[in-house]
């Protein structure tokens, strides 16, 4: 019987699953919509993904922000962040990466790498300028399809300017533009520049790009943000194909480093229910989350002190 | 009319100063609730929008304490603007409705103990200099114990055999709360720092340190930082933190004057703690740190011009540092993620070393 890995990455817009084998091939592979919902979401995945005839499932891993969910309900023997489930998916693919850039829906990263160790890295602040979920939201606004978003972009030979910085300045700036009769594709195309304007100055502020760059995370995919970043950096970034599946990689590559025999996964017949309470024990009302498997209470977080788990 | 005294909340000082309070006051002293979410939501609400957080949390426990009947209120800033804080807070309260007497103990950026003995007589005009220095002198006496015994814990709770440091801390707490004069304050001292000492705890040799510097109220006030001492604490980290009230109190305005003349690329104070922050970090960066973290509430003017600074000396000697802004938000899970991200980094870095 040869081992196989699972790792989930369950995003705020996407959740990503991946099996691979011992040498990192993958084996299965899907990417589906959260749809605010991330049970259902690993469900459904987990109904696509395939363990092969002669593989026995030997490490679980998630990342992503509902790791902690997700890990409890498919009883994962590795929980990470996503910062190093990126970077560690990624340098097995390119051990001489030296920069990550990665745009997701909620949250964006840098990541510096020297010699196959994290050296630095920097997130997007409280604000969500510049991610995914900005893009879509626009695309939806001014009626194209995202997934059309970066092809349009490419046919742009004009680009209007969209204030970076901040998300509310660019959308005035963006029903500005499309007032004065600008073509839909030079708004898509100067939408895709203000992005990686954006990210560049807010995320990788301070921070020396060096080469070989990969760019990765879903807006990976777009053709339009992926040529103005070549612009800007005046180089190549490289784009896997699985560019969007690299920290779901990454986290089933951690889990395999775990000796473990094999795992069972059977989590259609189960049933599992998130509860929220609201402690009463001070003026804090924190929101305890209880999470139930088959009605019996299995974890339970949210509480700031110990009297959010006395009270039920 | 009963006087009932109150003041801002932050870290553990309200036992140092409800001791000093209750000894040298004629009136009663406010049980001072702790700061919760509701707290920052009052003080939000009646904060305008672009100031800092610790505007924000100390208004709102003033609103908590007066709800409680308190009608003299006690404030301690200066330095950023924050020595600013006292007449807009006194406006906006009154504003509110509040009937009740406020004092700022701190005038041009200074604590001036004249200018405290002063308000104290004003406040109990039967007060008497003798039996006012001679309390004082003990709270003083148990601020500086307290910051030494926290500095102590951040270097060894992470490493701790059995969970004895917060039980016996917080008994240390509650003794001080009921310290009668300087004999009784030096037993209790003696008594647990024999204790504290004598706990077993176990550091690896090649153990991790961070050092957390930045802005002195979010530093201070865990419920402000979202714990972040605990959480380093629970990773296993041993924990470096320069700012306390020993420090800005009794050795700031000695140690910054010289500590600016060891410093090759600035000139100036540049402001609050701004200056002492960027000596900070070169002295986690000579004395072999593995890490720094620069915390400080969103929009603290000195601490971003800081920031820059920081940022460089770090990336030529290759240090890692994270910047972290807190803001009234309460979820701490985006939190999380950074810093445990920040400790997976230097773990990994410090396996491949």
């Amino acid at each position: 019987m040869n081992k196989c890995y699972l790792g989930v990455d369950i995003g705020s817009i996407s959740t990503k699953g991946v099996i691979i084998d011992e040498n990192y091939n993958i084996l299965s592979s899907n990417y589906i919509w959260t749809s605010g919902n991330p049970i259902e979401a690993v469900k459904k995945l987990m109904n696509t993904l395939t363990i092969l005839p002669g593989y026995k499932l030997c490490g679980i891993g998630t990342t992503g922000s509902a790791r902690k969910l997700i890990g409890l309900m498919l009883g994962a023997n590795v929980v990470k962040n996503e910062i190093i489930a990126h970077a560690v998916g990624t340098l097995s693919f390119y051990p001489n990466v030296r920069t990550i850039l990665e745009i997701g829906g909620q949250d964006s990263k840098i990541i510096m790498i020297n010699n196959g160790i994290i050296t630095d890295y920097a997130m997007n602040t409280l604000c969500a300028a510049g991610t995914g979920s900005f893009l879509s939201s626009q695309a939806k606004r001014i009626g194209v399809d995202i997934n059309d978003f970066g092809s349009l972009a490419l046919k742009s030979k004009n680009p209007v300017k969209i204030a970076a910085r901040c998300t509310v300045f660019a959308e005035s700036d963006l029903i500005h533009k499309a007032q004065l009769g600008y073509k839909k594709e030079d708004i898509v195309a100067g939408l895709c520049k203000s992005i990686v304007l954006n990210y560049l100055n807010n995320v990788g502020k301070g921070k020396k790009i060096l080469e070989p760059i990969v760019f990765q995370g879903g807006v990976s995919k777009n053709k339009g943000v992926e040529k103005y970043f070549n612009e800007i950096l005046n180089t190549k970034v490289i784009i896997d194909e699985n560019s969007h599946l690299m920290g779901a990689i990454g986290i089933a590559i951690l889990s395999s480093k775990e000796n473990h025999d094999e795992l069972n996964l059977n989590i259609n017949e189960i049933k599992f229910e998130t509860k929220g309470f609201e402690c009463k024990g001070c003026s804090n009302n924190c929101e305890v989350v209880r999470i139930f498997k088959d009605e019996k209470l299995i974890d339970s977080f949210g509480n700031k002190c110990e009297k959010g788990l006395k009270t039920f | 009319m009963d006087k009932v005294i109150a003041f801002p909340m932050m870290g553990n000082y309200h036992v140092p100063v409800k001791y000093l309070f209750s000894k040298i006051s004629n009136c009663k002293i406010l049980e001072i609730p702790k700061i919760t979410s509701k707290t920052i939501e009052l003080g939000s609400k009646y904060s305008p929008d672009f100031l800092c957080t610790p505007f924000k949390y100390t208004l709102g426990t003033y609103i908590e304490c007066l709800d409680k009947k308190a009608n003299i209120l006690i404030q301690m800033g200066g330095g950023c603007r924050y020595g600013y804080y006292f007449e807009l807070q006194e406006k906006i309260l009154k504003d509110l409705g509040y009937n009740f007497k406020y004092y700022n103990l701190v005038s041009k950026g200074h604590t001036d103990i004249k200018k405290i003995y002063k308000i104290m007589k004003e406040i109990n005009p039967k007060l008497n200099i003798i039996k006012s220095l001679y309390y004082f002198f003990i709270t003083v006496k148990m601020v500086k114990f307290i910051d030494y015994i926290e500095n102590y814990l951040r270097e060894n709770k992470a490493y701790e055999i059995n969970n004895e440091f917060d039980k016996t801390f917080s008994n240390m707490l509650k003794s001080f709360s009921k310290t009668k004069g300087l004999i009784s304050f030096i037993k209790i001292k003696n008594k647990y720092k024999k204790r504290i000492k004598n706990i077993k705890i176990y550091k690896p040799k090649n153990n991790i340190k961070i050092g957390i510097i930045g802005e002195l109220f979010t530093l201070m006030e865990p419920y402000a930082n979202n714990n972040i001492e605990d959480m380093l604490i629970k990773y296993g980290v041993e924990i470096k933190r320069f700012t306390n009230v020993t420090y800005l109190l009794f050795e700031k305005s000695k140690k910054s004057k010289k500590n600016l003349k060891k410093l090759n690329n600035i000139k100036y104070k540049m402001g609050a703690d701004a200056m002492d922050n960027i000596y900070n970090t070169k002295y986690l960066i000579d004395n072999n740190y593995d890490g720094i973290i620069h915390i400080k509430s969103s929009f603290c003017t000195p601490e971003i011009g800081s920031m820059g600074i920081i940022n460089k000396m770090c990336e030529e000697n290759n240090m890692p540092v994270l910047f972290i802004s807190m803001d009234s938000n309460t979820s701490d899970v985006g939190f999380e993620t950074r810093i445990e991200a920040f400790y997976d980094m230097i773990e990994m870095r410090k396996r491949n070393e």
